[in-house]
């Protein structure tokens, strides 16, 4: 018995080749992808264990519990690095409030019209800005028109300006990115405006949010002309008053007037000395910088994870 | 020819010369006249952009949450001759009263417990015993409970495509609506779930009145006890589901039925 056979398409072989060609292409892209990131990685990690084998020596215990010193080898950045916490403490509770209200403002709230146009153009630019603008701004503003000194509240404040259009313009993206039908559920059961907004948008957007918000922390920490620009401290070898105190009402606000200096200044001061020594002690507070900055970067990847996992839309 | 006895209906709502703008300019809706019965289901069918959707999100006021949408004539709620159109009755009011059940199941990612709860929230309920009954009283009645009871505070986007659909019924159920919009509910479900929804419906208007789109025919033809056919932002026939499945008075209607048109 004959066994009927499919007739074999006649340009298979043109098909395949067809294929061939297409995937090629995928091929190229992959590569020139994985080229530009291996050559930005690969940068990276050569710049930290430069820095990293440099100030390797003055690692330790020492090195974080001690003030700078004209001996190179006794200095240590305790005032930088608490410096730098109560700026970015300032910063923090300045920019994140202020920056979540505006978004949610200008996304929920605001009319659709040439001036929120213009809002959203001024913000966009903002994030560009150089930030020795800001530094000159804040010399301006905060230190000779509001009388605040060259203290961590100006610099908190300075760097929150800084800090604030990153934030607007992340928590603007993260609530776009909730599905239209989500939104319109929650008007439909008769929810207000700021229900929905305090129910929904908030919460769902929140990954997106603090992701904002983290980068744009990671930029204040390391950020050093306009905290130069502002007057801080380049040697200082005294701790602000602490915030936290054992007497009634436990806290005081007396740290926010007080001189400062911050890591990336303590960086920058050390490296314009002549001695070889201190070199060695800017490396290691460099080290110090990206592997905070790296710390707070991850942790914003673990939190948007975290979120991205509870919500699929 | 016999004229049928149909206005012996209790009417719930009625559209009086209904328009609607888009904020672009064109007429989505053009001098809808239409009635929804109490304790009935009207369906809503014709070709896609007809209308049907835009006209059942009047009845929530769901346009006025995009700037521009404008609305000219009355939707009368009864029996308090309100006009949920307008301008001084707020949209919450009448979302308050009537709920909507969309076309995309549309859970809130919260828990089973939350998604149902929320519409009482709303309404400032903060007893829980009280909102613990009604939420078990709103998942019975979207025979969703059975299902559910034990895994309350699970997330509800772990139920499937028709789980998370009644769940939504539920939600809109919860707050007591007295009517309950519908806009292709079942367009996104399979054969079994749909027919749970069709069900589930059928059960539903013995409490409240129901309106729903479709633009499958044979549901309308199974499930509702009047149908409207609209065409072009205009209302072509309105009538018992049975007169116009079987012997529709506009030409129009026949030839979208008998599947010539559309």
């Amino acid at each position: 018995m004959a066994v009927n056979q499919a007739k074999p398409i006649k340009d298979l072989g043109e098909v395949r080749k067809l294929i061939k060609e297409h995937k090629r292409n995928d091929f190229i892209f992959a590569a020139v992808g994985m080229f530009v990131i291996a050559s930005l990685t690969i940068t990276l990690v050569i710049l930290f264990l430069d820095l990293f084998f440099d100030g390797y020596p003055r690692f330790g215990i020492d090195f974080f519990t001690s003030y700078p010193s004209r001996k190179a080898i006794q200095a240590g950045i305790l005032s930088a690095w608490v410096g730098s916490s109560l700026v970015l403490l300032v910063t923090f509770l300045v920019a994140v409030p202020l920056g979540i209200a505006a978004g949610v403002y200008l996304e929920e709230y605001a009319k659709k019209n040439w001036l929120s146009d213009l809002i959203e153009i001024n913000v966009s630019n903002l994030a560009g800005v150089p930030s020795i603008i800001y530094g000159l701004l804040a010399l301006g503003l905060f230190v000779y028109s509001f009388d605040l000194g060259q203290s961590i509240l100006t610099a908190g404040l300075t760097l929150a300006l800084l800090m604030l259009p990153i934030v607007i313009v992340s928590t603007r993206e993260a609530i776009r990115a909730i599905p239209v039908h989500i939104r319109e559920a929650a008007f439909a059961v008769g929810a207000t405006k700021w229900q929905v907004v305090l129910n929904h948008v908030i919460p769902y957007s929140y990954g997106g949010i603090l992701t904002g918000v983290i980068i744009g922390m990671a930029r204040a920490i390391g950020e050093t002309a306009p905290v130069i620009t502002i007057g801080a401290l380049t040697f200082i070898a005294f701790l602000p008053p602490s915030p936290v105190g054992a007497e009634i009402p436990f806290v005081n606000f007396d740290w926010l007037e007080s001189g400062f200096t911050v890591l990336p200044i303590q960086m920058f001061n050390w490296i314009s000395r002549p001695q070889y020594e201190f070199h060695v002690n800017a490396a290691a507070v460099g080290a110090v910088i990206i592997i905070l900055t790296a710390i707070m970067n991850g942790f914003a990847i673990k939190l948007r994870y975290n979120v991205r996992k509870k919500i699929k839309w | 020819m016999v004229a049928r006895k149909k206005h012996n209906e209790i009417i719930k709502a009625e559209s009086k010369n209904l328009n609607f703008f888009y904020a672009d300019g064109t007429q989505a809706l053009k001098g809808i006249n239409l009635p929804v019965y109490e304790n009935k289901i009207t369906a809503l069918i014709g070709p896609s952009g007809c209308g049907k959707s835009t006209y059942l999100r009047s009845f929530n006021r769901m346009h006025d949450l995009y700037p521009g949408n404008r609305y000219e004539g009355e939707i009368i709620l009864y029996p308090d001759n309100t006009n949920i159109l307008e301008k001084k009755v707020d949209p919450i009011e009448v979302r308050m009263r009537i709920s909507m059940v969309f076309q995309k199941p549309n859970p809130f990612p919260k828990s089973i417990y939350e998604n149902v709860a929320y519409g009482l929230r709303v309404r400032g309920e903060r007893n829980k015993r009280v909102l613990d009954d009604k939420v078990e009283e709103a998942l019975k009645g979207a025979s969703l409970w059975g299902e559910v009871s034990e895994r309350l505070h699970d997330l509800a986007f772990n139920l499937s495509g028709g789980q998370q659909q009644r769940l939504c019924i539920a939600r809109a159920l919860a707050t007591e609506p007295e009517i309950m919009l519908f806009d292709e509910p079942t367009s996104a479900l399979d054969p079994i779930a749909t027919v749970n929804i069709e069900e589930l419906m059928s059960e539903l208007k013995k409490k409240l009145s129901i309106l729903i789109v479709t633009h499958n025919m044979q549901q309308a033809a199974r499930i509702s006890d009047y149908t409207a056919y609209m065409y072009l932002g205009e209302l072509i026939e309105h009538d018992l589901t049975d007169k116009i499945f079987t012997n529709p008075s506009k030409k129009e209607t026949e030839d979208y039925i008998t599947g010539k048109f559309g």
